[in-house]
């Protein structure tokens, strides 16, 4: 049993530990999805959400594994999982929200292979949260997967005005921002530890 | 380039992932682990052995299994093949060196989403025979291994002075810190990225005239 309060379980995942920029979870839709502050903000939202009821899943997976006395079969039990929470994600939004689905659109099947949501699962195990904390840990992953991720998009809307040179343009630069993005982040370094 | 193309198909197999297509520094697939363990030589080599075990057992089984997989399930059937051989690799590094596998953490699991492997069993191996599907894997994770390697590298020597543990830079070397912390990764990776990108658009502006003569 982890005994660190809630407050801090959350502020460590959104800013200390940020998952993007600390951890390098979800680098691809970081990389990828990072060029418009609309579909950042989207992305953010759909994968807070997955994130919430994977985490839910996954522990009452885990209780169920240690009953049967199988933890090696955790890895696949919790991608299967994952599967099925996008699966099922996607088909409530396009029941209860046409106009939700569609602003989403790809998005949500991408979901399944961002290391983040495995990533989140994984670690909650690891450090024997409890269901509390595990909500809690979820929602700040999102919440600084989100912060991350609009911050990007924030500053690649800008840099398409600057005047970049041509070797640089695309990937490398993008990675320099991120890098500095980054060292910034590690400011947050020490806050929640009481 | 016209030397690799005339080359027999086996050998392209396995050469193309090593440069040409090189999964992380052409491709830029599975970039998480490629920046999250690389902050020592030994980190990112070990890394990268893992995932080219993973890799060319997978390739091996998608290929093997093409036939019989139903389309419509194809992609969970992968992750599942993988997902069992990553369990495979990590309790095999868990018995091997304890040191080794706290020090690569959750990355081990996390070789699972790599879009590396699964891009290789649903772009390659699912659609060719065992042997090309073999060295496909076995090219691409060399060059998988070799973009960590050089990362690690990299980040090692200039945060620490140290390259596989052993000082090789003189004491009077102020180590950069900054390339063992979560940003140099990036500032690394975005470095290599522009050599790369420099180093090709140098060989294209050299190739025109050649082609024009």
């Amino acid at each position: 049993m982890n005994d660190a309060s809630l407050w801090s379980v959350f502020i460590n995942a959104s800013l200390v530990n940020n998952f993007v920029l600390a951890y390098f979870l979800g680098i691809c839709p970081f990389l990828g999805v990072s060029g418009k502050l609309a579909t950042a903000t989207r992305m953010g939202a759909a994968v807070t959400f997955v994130m919430l009821v994977a985490a839910g899943s996954a522990y009452a997976v885990n209780l169920l594994l240690e009953w049967a006395g199988v933890p090696y079969l955790r890895l696949i039990c919790y991608i299967v999982i994952i599967a099925s929470t996008v699966q099922f994600v996607e088909m409530l939004v396009k029941k209860l929200s046409r106009a939700l689905f569609r602003a989403l659109g790809i998005f949500l099947p991408l979901i399944t292979t961002n290391c983040a949501i495995l990533g989140l699962a994984l670690f909650q195990t690891n450090r024997e949260y409890d269901l509390a904390q595990s909500l809690v840990f979820a929602l700040g992953a999102g919440a600084g997967f989100t912060l991350a991720l609009v911050l990007m998009a924030g500053i690649r809307e800008k840099l398409e005005l600057a005047s970049v040179p041509d070797v640089a343009r695309g990937a490398a630069i993008t990675l320099m921002v991120a890098g500095i993005l980054s060292l910034s982040f590690m400011g947050f370094a020490g806050l929640g530890a009481g | 380039m016209a030397i690799e193309q005339r080359d027999a198909p086996a050998a392209d197999d396995l050469l193309k992932g090593l440069w040409r297509e090189n999964p992380v520094f052409v491709q830029l697939l599975g970039m998480c682990p490629v920046l999250a363990v690389t902050n020592s030589a030994i980190n990112g080599l070990s890394m990268g052995i893992a995932t080219l075990f993973v890799l060319v057992l997978s390739n091996t089984l998608v290929s093997l299994l093409r036939r019989a997989i139903p389309r419509e399930v194809r992609i969970a059937t992968f992750i599942l093949i993988i997902a069992s051989f990553v369990t495979v690799v990590d309790y095999l590094i868990q018995a091997v060196s304890l040191e080794l596998h706290k020090s690569l953490g959750a990355f081990i699991s996390l070789i699972v989403v790599n879009c590396l492997i699964l891009g290789r069993a649903e772009a390659f191996a699912s659609r060719h025979g065992v042997s090309r599907a073999v060295l496909d894997g076995l090219g691409m994770g060399l060059g998988f291994t070799f973009a960590l390697l050089c990362m690690g590298a990299v980040r090692e020597l200039l945060g620490s002075g140290t390259l596989f543990g052993v000082a090789v830079l003189p004491d009077a070397f102020q180590p950069w810190v900054v390339m063992v912390l979560p940003g140099g990764g990036f500032f690394t990776l975005g470095a290599l990225l522009l050599l790369i990108n420099h180093m090709q658009a140098r060989r294209a502006a050299s190739a025109i005239p050649v082609e024009q003569a």
